[in-house]
């Protein structure tokens, strides 16, 4: 075990993957002579070669229908793409080819990729350039998307995602970069499509992923202190394939949940989870499922607007509380 | 057009085959629009009637390692590439036994065996996956050629523009053909493209382009051995403007309201079936008895094929949910 960042933690493991198997490589803008705009992939330029550390132009279809392409001949190629806003000029060689190569062509071919890439707001980006869209891709089936939130679950999802056979899109975060923790020294990929249940609870649970994870956990501890509240908390992992099972068993548990997304709420993967829970769980509700999401505006540049959209922990507490409140009238 | 041109082919049997490979797309498509009519086949079907000296020429200076990636306009070029016409009749069928399983249908025919890669229906799609095959291919050190097909129109897309560009950039082993037939759907080049000269477009990236007379299959082949020669040789990507002409409607109906019927007409006097047939004749390469026996042949391949797509099956509906993720993983 090891204390480390998440970016050292996704770092180590892309070269550690590149080591292990020749078939791996990286494309991406940025990723070689620059070191990587969040320097995810510095110094393996100079380790693995041209070959294997592709710097591309400001081609997103391009380059991504390329890696597409090599993965159909074998190749595990890993693209960046610098941020997931970027990821719309890559939506056809991602919607219409990668996700549909496999099934469209009768399982002929497989399509082993995986697309890196960050999302979040809060860091006065403005609206182009601070989006959540990882929902595009997990609306599409033969898609896979993962969200790690740790950097241990930055190297199982990488190191699972490398060696998945089909499309992955991997969803980074700015604002988790630089965040530590411990990670474990051996190889084991993560399941994709399992969620972890980071904090067990009675009263309510709470589910999130990527950067909400955080906020879910955090306002936890923060109404377990305050309050004495006993909350469960549900770190998704995966948007595709979702672990609905675990996600219903917690609420025949807790009665009661709150979703937490970093993205607009209409349409968003709340809208998608309420709906899981309640097709599956619909009996032991106490009250309905509760969302938290971003306002639904463009993300403004200014630093007051863009906190007042994006979804803080007391927009959680005051939908746990709601929640609660609808629980108690329901109870007496 | 100014494109040097073999003076006769290199034999009677080349030339007899290139006749022969030109009639198997002629004639198997106008039994799919015979099918389609009957409703056998269903969704679009867009057949390539006029352009066979495309393919044909081109498939020709292939080996059976090269690939190929193609448009929704690919039965003739599923059918040269070796995928046969009995598995290609029954995915337009929708049936088990079609290359795809009958889940692709007329617009996604792939053939993995035989190296053809779709069946690419998106405009312009299959050029990034082409350079992405290439780009496997140079990686591990193996001599093929990647050759992508796509129509004029595809180079009003960025994903035109962006794949040349990596191509030239990275030096891929691809053959661009473009297959400029003068109408996107029913868009003239004049009114989609502010360059119509679409060799200029290529040049533009460095890559080595000329137009190609696409009627005169002699003249494909010829150009595509020179092309593909130096693609093999490490000369990069290069880029052939084949000109060409589509004697039927874009999909199966369509009012042809975009071009005139004297137009249509004039380029039908160039069939490239017509004129390869003439060429032999003249030289004293091809008998009306050969000819003759050319066509039963024909006819017979296809008739087979209609009878194996005809005794197919439908994929049980409860196997609906296969193939959306990779059934059995890599070691």
């Amino acid at each position: 075990m090891s204390i480390m960042t998440y970016r050292q933690a996704l770092h180590d493991t892309l070269r550690a993957e590149m080591l292990r198997d020749q078939n791996v490589f990286l494309m991406g803008e940025e990723i070689g002579v620059f070191d990587g705009s969040y320097k995810i992939t510095a110094g393996l330029l100079a380790e693995f070669g041209e070959k294997r550390v592709r710097d591309t132009p400001i081609a997103e279809e391009g380059f991504t229908g390329a890696a597409i392409g090599a993965a159909m001949l074998g190749l595990r190629p890993v693209v960046e793409i610098m941020t997931i806003n970027f990821s719309l000029l890559a939506l056809d060689q991602i919607v219409n080819h990668a996700a549909k190569i496999y099934g469209m062509f009768g399982g002929q071919a497989k399509v082993p990729l995986v697309i890196r890439t960050p999302g979040g707001g809060g860091q006065q980006l403005g609206a182009t350039h601070s989006q959540n869209i990882e929902l595009y891709y997990a609306f599409v089936p033969g898609m896979k998307v993962v969200a790690p939130s740790t950097p241990a679950d930055a190297k199982a999802l990488l190191l699972a995602a490398i060696r998945d056979d089909d499309p992955v899109l991997f969803l980074e975060n700015l604002s988790l970069y630089n965040t530590k923790g411990e990670v474990p020294d051996d190889d084991t990929p993560a399941e994709i499509g399992k969620a972890a249940v980071t904090r067990e609870g009675r009263d309510i649970t709470l589910i999130g992923y990527s950067r909400m994870a955080h906020v879910a956990s955090q306002v936890a501890e923060q109404l377990a202190a305050s309050d004495g509240l006993d909350i469960e908390v549900i770190d998704l992992r995966s948007l595709r394939p979702l672990d609905r099972g675990t996600l219903i068993e917690s609420v025949k548990k807790t009665h009661a949940a709150v979703v937490l997304e970093d993205d607009w709420l209409t349409y968003g993967i709340g809208a998608e989870i309420a709906a899981t829970i309640s097709d599956g769980a619909f009996d032991y509700l106490d009250a309905p499922v509760r969302r938290v999401a971003m306002a639904e505006v463009p993300l403004p540049y200014s630093k007051p607007l863009e906190t007042a959209a994006l979804p803080s922990a007391d927009d959680v507490i005051g939908a746990i509380r709601q929640t609660l409140d609808a629980v108690g009238h329901r109870r007496r | 057009m100014n494109t040097p041109r073999a003076a006769t082919p290199s034999g009677a049997a080349h030339g007899q085959h290139l006749l022969t490979q030109m009639l198997r797309v002629r004639r198997l498509e106008e039994k799919c629009v015979e099918l389609y009519s009957a409703a056998k086949i269903r969704g679009f079907l867009h057949v390539y009637i006029g352009e066979e000296a495309v393919a044909a020429g081109i498939m020709a200076t292939l080996d059976p390692e090269d690939a190929v990636v193609a448009t929704y306009r690919e039965h003739g070029h599923a059918l040269l590439k070796g995928v046969s016409a009995g598995s290609i009749l029954a995915e337009m069928y929708g049936f088990q036994q079609g290359c795809c399983r009958g889940r692709g249908g007329s617009m996604h025919l792939f053939d993995a065996a035989t190296r053809f890669y779709g069946g690419n229906a998106i405009v312009a799609g299959g050029l990034p996956l082409a350079i992405g095959l290439a780009l496997a291919d140079k990686m591990a050190g193996r001599s093929r050629v990647t050759v992508c097909f796509f129509g004029e129109g595809a180079a009003a897309e960025g994903e035109f523009h962006e794949s040349l560009n990596l191509a030239a950039l990275w030096q891929l082993p691809v053959l661009f053909c473009c297959e400029n037939n003068l109408y996107a759907m029913g868009t003239a080049l004049s009114r989609s493209e502010s360059q119509t000269d679409l060799a200029v477009k290529a040049a533009a990236y460095e890559i080595p382009a000329w137009p190609v007379d696409g009627m005169d299959v002699l003249a494909v082949e010829e150009a595509a051995r020179r092309a593909v020669d130096a693609v093999r040789g490490g000369g990069g990507p290069h880029f052939l403007e084949l000109r060409t002409y589509r004697f039927r409607a874009h999909s199966m109906y369509d009012p042809e309201r975009y071009r005139d019927k004297a137009e249509v007409a004039r380029w039908i006097e160039r069939d490239p079936i017509d004129l390869l047939r003439a060429t032999l004749e003249g030289a004293g390469r091809l008998s009306e008895a050969e000819w003759a026996k050319m066509q039963r042949d024909v006819d017979a391949e296809v008739s087979a094929a209609v009878e194996f797509a005809e005794a197919g099956s439908v994929e049980p509906v409860d196997e609906l949910l296969r193939f959306v993720y990779s059934e059995i993983r890599s070691p």
